[in-house]
């Protein structure tokens, strides 16, 4: 079914995505090094359109549960992805006024 | 049917193309805000085209294709609404365990996908079924490892296991996996072929949790983004098992960008990445944390305030305290006050200060302070010499001298900030407890040095108000 063409075209798509990740990251400021991180976490949900597929066509009971772990795992990496990253940068809109964190830190490690 | 087949195929050319420029705009401070929401439409859209699949599923899935819709809307509720409420809920101090979190999701997912595709009865070619196996491993060792540095940062699990002969076992766990990975993939027309996949996955994640279990707090950030490179390789790994290039795009854009991202912040800390998992760092600390102490000299905050409303520069070094404290607001308020007096203030920011890099500088930005006032370790660092206070705010190691001097400290080599060689420094700590790295810092014992002991927010509070204290009378 995958011919030798198919194979190596699908060697060049990753060669050039490595590529492009690459150039993408390579000249950024540390400051957004973290919402970047968030940003590459939320673009890589996009698995959840596999498990979609995965689940859509499942044919057995064992596929289906799978594929419905797969669907939920893959929806909260996207949405919390987002959530996330939005969070981080919009503190970086200067018109904001910043948000009272009224949430008690629970963690009590020091630096 | 062939007209629905291109609109899903191209929605995933449209979607991958709209992910990549929103990553490229969110890696400049201008477009990073508008980045993301393009990238959030590319996702929304390629999501609800993927439903069109429904109409062209296989044979075998035809019966099943009304469950199967109902399941999929179940579980992107389920999985979407916990994790948007998740996120939107949690402290700005815990992003970097949610970042872990979502990522270890994320690995979970593919894992899912190389399942499916690993024991379903569709006829697989045995290249491609390899390339399943590497997805699955990967991913699978992502989702517990993530899991175990979500663990790690929200205190959940606070010291590093070791025990001897760990790498020994941690590399026979690893290729007893490849072994029944290979198995797996060998036996996939038998009937015991299932029983190699799952022993198989359950192999991969046990990978993963032997990988990180002995690695310590401090290095997590490097841990979760390089898992997070694992996640986008094994997203694009089972892209290509699935045949969607959409997804082999994304997933190996974030590979190799995770990847970079990871060098770069090992080398903040000085250290390659191997070093990082393979070192079993902090072990030697114990010996060296011994040995002739000073007593560390105290003041009040109010001396130190007034010290430095009559300084003419201050630089100031947060550290995780300060995003513990949620003093960043105060601080910002503390700073201006000094400007009005015609202070010079400027902070200076250590690539690995807090627990993720960047993360004091998403903290400034939330109090509202300006980017011309953040400086980078390179570029502020030979100022400390010239500058008569340094204000260092629940950070420790990023300040530890024995960083340049103490061969035998485990931080021995990390670049840090010079706020030792300022002419006065003030360290505000609610302790004498050591850094996340477990190293006991001479710079508190320095002559120059006095401690500030309190939290950073009660402490803050009573600068600021002595600081007005002085302009009133």
């Amino acid at each position: 079914m995958i011919t030798a063409m198919t194979f190596v075209i699908a060697l060049y798509i990753f060669m050039l995505a490595a590529f492009t990740g690459y150039e993408v990251i390579s000249r950024v400021p540390s400051i957004l090094h973290t919402p970047l991180m968030s940003g590459s976490n939320f673009v890589h949900g996009i698995v959840v359109v596999g498990a979609l597929g995965a689940l859509f066509n499942a044919s057995s009971v064992l596929e289906q549960v799978v594929g419905f772990l797969g669907v939920m795992l893959g929806a909260g990496n996207v949405v919390g992805g987002y959530v996330v990253t939005d969070r981080m940068l919009a503190m970086f809109k200067p018109s904001t006024k910043p948000a009272a964190s009224a949430s008690a830190p629970t963690q009590g490690a020091k630096s | 049917m062939i007209l629905l087949a291109y609109i899903v195929a191209l929605s995933g050319l449209v979607a991958s193309g709209l992910l990549v420029y929103g990553l490229k705009r969110m890696s400049s401070p201008v477009t990073a805000v508008s980045g993301i929401v393009t990238a959030g439409w590319g996702m929304l859209f390629v999501v609800a085209a993927s439903f069109l699949q429904i109409f062209s599923v296989s044979d075998a899935a035809q019966p099943h294709i009304v469950v199967n819709v109902i399941l999929a809307v179940l579980a992107l509720l389920i999985g979407g609404g916990w994790a948007g409420w998740k996120g939107r809920s949690v402290a700005m101090t815990a992003m970097p365990q949610m970042v872990a979190l979502f990522n270890g999701m994320g690995g979970g997912a593919a894992a899912a996908v190389s399942v499916i595709a690993l024991t379903g009865p569709k006829d697989t070619g045995v290249g491609q079924l390899l390339v399943t196996v590497a997805g699955g491993l990967i991913g699978s060792m992502s989702l517990s490892g993530s899991l175990i540095a979500w663990a790690k940062l929200d205190g959940r699990m606070n010291k590093p296991i070791r025990f001897g002969g760990q790498r020994i076992v941690n590399a026979a766990v690893f290729m007893l996996t490849i072994l029944l990975g290979v198995m797996a993939v060998a036996q996939y027309h038998q009937p015991g072929g299932g029983l190699f996949a799952l022993l198989f996955f359950i192999g991969a994640l046990l990978c993963g949790i032997c990988m990180t279990v002995p690695i310590g707090g401090a290095d997590m950030p490097v841990v979760i983004s390089l898992y997070n490179a694992f996640t986008g390789l094994a997203v694009g790994l089972e892209g290509y098992v699935m045949a969607d290039p959409a997804l082999m795009i994304a997933g190996m854009v974030v590979g190799s960008a995770g990847t970079l991202l990871t060098v770069m912040m090992a080398k903040g800390m000085n250290r390659s990445i191997t070093n990082v998992l393979f070192s079993n760092f902090g072990e030697a600390t114990k010996a060296a944390a011994t040995g002739p102490q000073k007593e560390a000299k105290s003041v009040s905050p109010s001396d130190a305030a007034t010290t430095m409303r009559y300084a003419s520069t201050v630089i100031i070094v947060p550290g995780y305290g300060l995003a513990v404290a949620q003093a960043q607001g105060k601080l910002y308020e503390f700073v201006k006050l000094l400007q009005a007096a015609g202070v010079d203030v400027k902070f200076a920011i250590h690539p690995v200060a807090g627990r993720m890099p960047g993360h004091m500088n998403v903290l400034l930005a939330e109090a509202g302070v300006p980017y011309d006032m953040i400086y980078d370790m390179d570029d502020i660092n030979d100022s400390f010499a010239d500058t008569d206070v340094a204000l260092v705010i629940g950070a420790n190691d990023v300040v530890n001298p024995s960083a340049r001097t103490d061969k035998s400290s485990p931080i021995y080599g990390m670049p840090i900030l010079n706020a030792d060689k300022a002419r006065q420094v003030f360290v505000i700590k609610r302790g004498m407890g050591m850094g996340y790295s477990a190293v006991q810092n001479p710079l508190f014992f320095q002559d120059n040095c006095a401690m500030v002991f309190g939290d950073a927010q009660a402490v803050l509070s009573k600068m600021v108000e002595a600081v007005k204290g002085l302009s009133a009378s």
